[in-house]
C-alpha cells in the first residue's frame, strides 16, 4: 500500500505538470495567435472605449434601446461575476409574482405593442447574462423603440430582420437577436 | 414540440452513433497496447510518465492491487486539491485576489472533483483563482475521468480473460486514458470552442462602462481549455456558476451541440471497445441499443413537458414553452436534450437551470440519475453500471428457466451476484436515508429556495446527484455546513461503494474458466435480451425511487395543474 502512495504522488506531480499547466498554457498561446478576438472575450469597442462583450448581455433600461430579459445575476442583473438563474420552481409563488410584475411593467412601457409579451421577455435566463432575445420579442418591442427614436416602425422592423440570427445550419438552437448588436446598429444610424 | 426540435435530437444521436465504432476501436487498441497513429508523438511522453512515476508497463495487477492503486491515487488527489483550495490566496495566478476557501467548502469541492462529480457549492467566477481552476479542477477533470475509464477497462478484462488473476495495471490504464484519449480530443475541442467565442486568457476582471453607462465586470480566464475536458470527461464542473448556460462557456448553438457530443462520445464508444475486447461486438451494440431506447424515451418526456410549459405562467396571459432558466439561443428543445444527456451520463453540466424546469421536465433528469446513469453513462462508470445490470438480467433470466446463468461463457454464481447487488443496493441507501434526514432537521431545510413539494425535490435531487457522481443540481439549494459535509460524504461513498464491488467482480470473473456455449445458453445480444435488460433497469429503479419521486415532482405536477403556488 505504501508503495502505491509513492507512485500516486509521483503520478500526480507529472500529470499536474502536463494537464494542469502545460496544456492550458499551450492552448492559451495557440488560441491567442489563431483567434485573438474570441480568446480575449469578444470585446466590443466604440469610440475607442470597450463598451462590453458580444457574447455577454448587459442591462438596458432606456426606451430607445431594445431591452433584454429579466436577469437574476447580481443585485441589479447582468453581473458576469454572479451568473445564474432565479432557480424558482414551477409552483414558486415568487416566480408567479415576479412574472406578473414583469408583465405589468412591460405592458406599461410598451403601450403600442401588439398582444401580450413573448415568453422569453417575462422569464429570467439561466445565465443571467443572456445576450439575446427572440425575434418575436424584438418585434414586440419595436413600436416603443421606434417612437422613442422618432423612426418609422417599418425601419426598425427592417433592422430587426437584418440583424436576426437564424438557426445555425438551419436546425440548431433557436433564432435570436443580439441586443447589444441591435442597439449599436440603431445608435450608428443617428451618429 | 416541433419537428426541428426533434431533428436536433436525431442528428445529434446519428453523429454519436457514427463516432462510436471509430473511437471505440481506437480505444480498444490503446488499452490492448497496440500502436496507434498518435503513438509516434505520445509514446515518448507515455514512457516519461512511467519513468518518473516508477511504473513498469508490463506489471499486471490482481483486483485488490488495482483497487489499492485507485484508492491511493484518489487519496493523494483529494489531499492535493484540498490543500490548494485552502492556500490559493498565497499562490500565483490569482489576479482577482480571491481568498482561501473555508474548510467545509474546500472539503466538499475536493471530494466533488476527485470523484468525478463536480457538484459545485461555489460560484467559480467569484471563488476560484485561475491556478485552482487549472491545476486543481481541470487536472481532476482529466484524471478522475481517466480513472473511470481505467476501471471500466479493468472490468472488461475481467470478463474477457479466463483463469487468470490479473486485470492490467491501473497506472498504465490511467496514463493511456489521459494521453491517448482525453488529451488529443481536448486540444482540438478547445480550439473549436475558442473559435466559437469561449475566452482563453489570463486576464483579471475588467470593469467597463456599458452603452447605457452602467459598470459591468467582464470576466476572463482559461475557460475553453477547461470547458472541453469538463464535457469530455463527463465531469460537469463549470468555470462559472451558470455553467454551460453562460455564454462564456457555451456561446452559440454550435458549441451547444458540440459540447453535448463531447459529453456522450466516450460513453457511447466504450460500448464498442467492450464488444471488441470480449471479441463479440454484438455485445457492445446490444448495450448501445438498450441505452438508445431509454435515451429517446427520456428525451420525448422531457421535451414534451418543457414545451407544454407552466400552466401558472400561462394563467398570467402569456403563451409558450417553459423559458424560465433557459437561454434564448438554445430554446426549449436544446435545453431538454442537454438535460437528458447530462444526466444519462454522469456529466452534470447544465445549459439551463434544472430547478426551474416544469415538475415533470425536472423529474426526467432525476430519474436518469436514479437509474444509475447507465444510459450511455459517465466515461467508464456508465459501462460498469450497465454490466452490473447485464449480470443481474442474466441471473434473473436464469432463475426463470431454472438454469445456471452464464455470461459470455462464464458461470454467474453467488459471489458475482452478491457483488452486483451490493453496488445496486448501496445507491438507494445513500440517497433516500440522507434525504429523509435532511427533510426532518432545520439545517436541511434552512437553505431551500422553494417551498412545498419543490423544496423536497431540491433535497432529493441533491443527494441523488451527489451519490450518482453527477453534479447537476436543483441549484436553488444553497450551501451550509450540513450540506457541505453530508453531500461530500455522499459523493465519496457514491464513487467508492461502487468501485470496490466492481473491481471485486472483475477479479472474480477473471479467475473463472470459460465454458463452451451450449444450446441452452441465453444469448446476451438478442433483442429479447435488450428488452429484458431495459425491464430490469426500469423495474429496479422504479421500485426503489417511485415513492420518493411521488412526494416531489409528481405531486408538484398535480398541484401545478391546479394553479397552486408555495
Amino acid at each position: 500500500m505504501l508503495k502505491h502512495f509513492g507512485t500516486a504522488i509521483r503520478m500526480t506531480v507529472i500529470s499536474v505538470i502536463i494537464f494542469g499547466l502545460v496544456y492550458p498554457f499551450a492552448m492559451t498561446g495557440v488560441a491567442q495567435i489563431l483567434f485573438p478576438k474570441q480568446a480575449n472575450g469578444s470585446l466590443v469597442v466604440r469610440n475607442g472605449k470597450v463598451v462590453g462583450s458580444e457574447i455577454v448581455g448587459q442591462l438596458w433600461t432606456k426606451p430607445q434601446y431594445f431591452q433584454g430579459r429579466p436577469s437574476a445575476a447580481g443585485k441589479n442583473g447582468y453581473d458576469p461575476t454572479a451568473t445564474g438563474g432565479t432557480n424558482y420552481g414551477p409552483t414558486s409563488k415568487k416566480l408567479i409574482d415576479a412574472t406578473r410584475a414583469t408583465i405589468a411593467a412591460l405592458k406599461k412601457a410598451n403601450p403600442n405593442a401588439a398582444g401580450p409579451p413573448p415568453m422569453d421577455l417575462v422569464t429570467s435566463s439561466g445565465s443571467g447574462i443572456d445576450p439575446d432575445i427572440s425575434p418575436e420579442a424584438a418585434y414586440w418591442e419595436a413600436p416603443r423603440v421606434a417612437a422613442a427614436r422618432h423612426m418609422p416602425l417599418d425601419a426598425v422592423n427592417a433592422m430587426i430582420a437584418q440583424h436576426l440570427h437564424g438557426r445555425t445550419l438551419g436546425f440548431l438552437g433557436e433564432p435570436h437577436v443580439n441586443v447589444l448588436e441591435m442597439n449599436l446598429a440603431l445608435d450608428a444610424l443617428h451618429s | 414540440m416541433t419537428g426541428i426540435g426533434w431533428l436536433q435530437a436525431i442528428v445529434y444521436f446519428l453523429i454519436a452513433l457514427a463516432l462510436t465504432k471509430p473511437l471505440g476501436l481506437y480505444m480498444a487498441k490503446v488499452f490492448e497496447g497496440e500502436r496507434t497513429w498518435l503513438s509516434p508523438i505520445l509514446a515518448p511522453v507515455e514512457r516519461a510518465f512511467y519513468a518518473i512515476a516508477g511504473v513498469r508497463e508490463d506489471e499486471e495487477m490482481p483486483w485488490y492491487t488495482y483497487m489499492f492503486a485507485v484508492l491511493a491515487f484518489s487519496a493523494v488527489g483529494l489531499a492535493f486539491l484540498y490543500a490548494l483550495l485552502r492556500t490559493q490566496q498565497w499562490l500565483p495566478l490569482n489576479p482577482n485576489h480571491f481568498p482561501n476557501l473555508a474548510p467545509d467548502l474546500a472539503w466538499n469541492t475536493a471530494v466533488s472533483f476527485m470523484t468525478n462529480t463536480n457538484w459545485q457549492f461555489y460560484s467559480g467566477e467569484s471563488t476560484m483563482s485561475f491556478l485552482s481552476q487549472m491545476v486543481g479542477l481541470a487536472w481532476h477533470n482529466f484524471v478522475s475521468a481517466a480513472a473511470g475509464i481505467a476501471l471500466a477497462i479493468a472490468l472488461i478484462r475481467g470478463i474477457a480473460r479466463t483463469s487468470v488473476k490479473t486485470l492490467g495495471s491501473f497506472w498504465v490504464d490511467l496514463t493511456r486514458s489521459c494521453l491517448y484519449i482525453l488529451l488529443p480530443i481536448s486540444i482540438v475541442g478547445a480550439l473549436v470552442l475558442v473559435w466559437q467565442g469561449i475566452p482563453q486568457n489570463f486576464q483579471a476582471n475588467v470593469d467597463v462602462k456599458t452603452v447605457e453607462g452602467v459598470t459591468q465586470t467582464i470576466t476572463g480566464g482559461p475557460m475553453a481549455s477547461q470547458e472541453v475536458i469538463k464535457e469530455l470527461g463527463t465531469n460537469g464542473g463549470g468555470f462559472v456558476n451558470a455553467n454551460s448556460a453562460s455564454p462564456n462557456e457555451n456561446p452559440t448553438p454550435f458549441t451547444d451541440i458540440f459540447e453535448m457530443l463531447l459529453i456522450i462520445v466516450i460513453g457511447a464508444a466504450i460500448t464498442y471497445t467492450y464488444g471488441r475486447m470480449v471479441r463479440d461486438t454484438r455485445q457492445g451494440w446490444a448495450l448501445f441499443t438498450a441505452m438508445s431506447i431509454l435515451f429517446f424515451v427520456a428525451f420525448a418526456a422531457c421535451y414534451w413537458a418543457e414545451a407544454a410549459g407552466n400552466p401558472s405562467v400561462h394563467a398570467l396571459g402569456v403563451a409558450g414553452g417553459n423559458m424560465e432558466g433557459k437561454e434564448v439561443r438554445f430554446g426549449v428543445a436544446s435545453s431538454a436534450l442537454w438535460a437528458v444527456i447530462t444526466t444519462a451520463t454522469s456529466c452534470g453540466a447544465v445549459n439551463a437551470m434544472h430547478d426551474s424546469f416544469t415538475a415533470l421536465g425536472g423529474l426526467i433528469p432525476l430519474v436518469n440519475m436514479q437509474l444509475g446513469e447507465l444510459i450511455f453513462g459517465g466515461v467508464g462508470s456508465g459501462l460498469y453500471a450497465k454490466i452490473v445490470f447485464v449480470i443481474l438480467t442474466v441471473f434473473i433470466a436464469g432463475l426463470m428457466v431454472g438454469r445456471t446463468p452464464e455470461f459470455l461463457g462464464k458461470k454467474i454464481e453467488r459471489r458475482e451476484v452478491q457483488f452486483a447487488m451490493l453496488s445496486v443496493l448501496i445507491t438507494p441507501l445513500l440517497v433516500l436515508v440522507p434525504t429523509a434526514i435532511a427533510a426532518l432537521i432545520p439545517p436541511g431545510l434552512a437553505t431551500l429556495n422553494n417551498g412545498g413539494p419543490h423544496g423536497f425535490s431540491e433535497i432529493l435531487y441533491a443527494f441523488t446527484s451527489t451519490n450518482a457522481n453527477n453534479g447537476s443540481a436543483f441549484a436553488g439549494l444553497g450551501p451550509n455546513l450540513f450540506y457541505n459535509v453530508t453531500t461530500g460524504i455522499n459523493m465519496l461513498f457514491g464513487r467508492f461503494a461502487e468501485v470496490i464491488p466492481i473491481l471485486a467482480l472483475a477479479g472474480a470473473l477473471a479467475g473463472k474458466k470459460a465454458v463452451a456455449a451450449g444450446p441452452g445458453t441465453f444469448t446476451t445480444h438478442s433483442p429479447i435480451f435488450v428488452a429484458l435488460l431495459i425491464g430490469t433497469i426500469v423495474i429496479v429503479g422504479a421500485l426503489t425511487f417511485f415513492p420518493a419521486d411521488a412526494l416531489g415532482p409528481i405531486v408538484e405536477h398535480l398541484l401545478n395543474l391546479q394553479g397552486k403556488t408555495f
